[in-house]
């Protein structure tokens, strides 16, 4: 299974611990992951189910490229991250 | 919150202050208003609601990255309830905004909470950017998009005014029949339902828009309304602060006059309206409009009490020199009584009324921006 890290400025707002999903792609992987933790998916995706806007996510190294659909490919033992710009003040 | 603990607080003794940087709650003691508690602390709170049937409140937040999200308290501590959401978009449906861009069906803003009326409860309304009015029957718990609304085919002429996206920002529940609802976008005008959401009726004619080309200056759907009130003893009344001036209702909004030598300015984002005296009014002026300043750096309100046709200066305890505060469309605010009013300003700045404005009291000057204020 995959293993999913959140940034740790998500875990100010609600718990999100790493954890460990199974899924083919980052679509699979985070629908398993937020059917046990249901309040974490509106604070990485949007209404449409697309990655937010200044939010990005990393598959072993390399930033996913179909922020729509998800759809890029996880493998068994992935290494995923998710994590956001740092803006503000 | 219990009915006793609710009879304990008396009406208008306390403030919700929604700010770039958390909800300040000022409670009244003595003579004295004073930060009582800090909420969300170092987030941004952009809208407070005080449900004055039942006591609760509804406190939007916007975390940037993560999203617009909503919490509500019964007195007891904050839970975070779900947001307003989109339903998802057709497969090809497209639409853009009034840049050429995606318009994206995902809440952007909540900017109007609203309470239903007093035979609905649990029924909130729900304004937000880009557009789409939301409506819960279960105290905020389940949100359901108003279909007929967000689909009728004038919405999508609707554009951005302050922000690059359409919004609601105005929601008035009429006060003797819960089912009649106007709202005001920014910019797309006012528009009416009287059953409950099933039909939308665009209103406003006599607005008048200096903005846009000339054929459309009196289309009701683009006129920039800032912010739209309700008088609550007489709802025929309504008072609009508009981008380019004040305007007024006799008729439940269906015409409205313009006032078009309001002092010393009309332009400007909040109205007020005093809950049983139709003709009394106040805002808070600026320099129109690509300025957006206080004239002369005097930060001044302006109260009419003959509807509209004279406008006094309020400024008694208010900054005179070197004052550039914006007080933003939901930031002023007037309590059941009538006699107390607030105002929260960009520049951090809080004050309280007591006498309708007469007399000022300064709460703060050192808050982050204040972006609604509200009694409850």
């Amino acid at each position: 299974m995959a293993r999913v890290n959140f940034t740790a400025n998500l875990q100010r707002h609600l718990s999100c611990p790493q954890a460990e999903a199974a899924g083919t792609t980052v679509r699979e992987v985070l629908d398993n992951l937020f059917a046990e933790n249901p309040r974490a998916r509106s604070y990485v995706l949007d209404d449409q189910a697309a990655l937010r806007r200044h939010m990005t996510i990393f598959i072993d190294g390399r930033t996913i490229r179909d922020r729509v659909h998800l759809s890029d490919a996880v493998a068994e033992m992935s290494s995923i991250h998710v994590l956001q710009a740092l803006s503000g003040g | 919150m219990t009915d006793k603990r609710r009879s304990d607080r008396v009406l208008g003794d306390r403030l919700l202050v929604s700010t770039r940087k958390g909800l300040f709650t000022i409670e009244r003691g003595g003579s004295r208003w004073d930060i009582a508690k800090v909420d969300f602390l170092g987030d941004n709170v952009t809208l407070t609601l005080a449900d004055r049937r039942d006591g609760r409140c509804y406190a939007a937040l916007d975390h940037g990255h993560f999203g617009v999200k909503l919490h509500r308290s019964a007195g007891d501590g904050w839970e975070e309830i779900a947001a307003p959401a989109y339903p998802p978009k057709p497969e090809g449906h497209e639409e853009t905004d009034m840049w050429g861009r995606p318009l994206a069906w995902s809440t952007a803003r909540i900017w109007a909470l609203q309470g239903g009326g007093d035979d609905q409860p649990g029924v909130l309304w729900c304004g937000t950017l880009p557009g789409g009015l939301f409506r819960s029957t279960d105290h905020g718990a389940s949100w359901q998009l108003c279909r007929s609304l967000w689909d009728e085919p004038k919405r999508r002429q609707w554009n951005g005014g302050g922000a690059d996206l359409p919004g609601i920002h105005s929601v008035c529940v009429d006060p003797t029949q819960s089912h009649r609802v106007w709202i005001a976008v920014s910019t797309g005008g006012i528009w009416f339902t009287e059953d409950s959401g099933e039909t939308w009726q665009p209103r406003g004619n006599g607005l008048r828009a200096e903005y846009v080309p000339p054929e459309l200056t009196h289309e009701p759907n683009a006129q920039d309304v800032h912010c739209l009130v309700q008088c609550a003893a007489a709802p025929e009344r309504m008072w609009v602060q508009h981008h380019n001036g004040i305007f007024v209702s006799s008729d439940h909004g269906r015409t409205f006059a313009e006032i078009s030598d309001a002092a010393p300015s009309g332009f400007g984002f909040p109205v007020v309206v005093h809950p049983r005296e139709p003709d009394t009014a106040w805002f808070v002026p600026e320099i129109k409009d690509e300025k957006r300043i206080p004239r002369d750096g005097r930060l001044v309100v302006s109260r009419t009490r003959d509807g509209g046709k004279s406008f006094e200066l309020l400024s008694d305890g208010l900054p005179q020199t070197h004052a550039y505060d914006v007080v933003y469309r939901h930031a002023l605010a007037i309590d059941a009584s009538g006699d107390r009013l607030a105002f929260g300003s960009t520049t951090g700045g809080l004050w309280v009324s007591e006498n309708q404005g007469d007399r000022w009291s300064m709460v703060s000057h050192t808050l982050p921006p204040v972006y609604a204020v509200t009694f409850g």
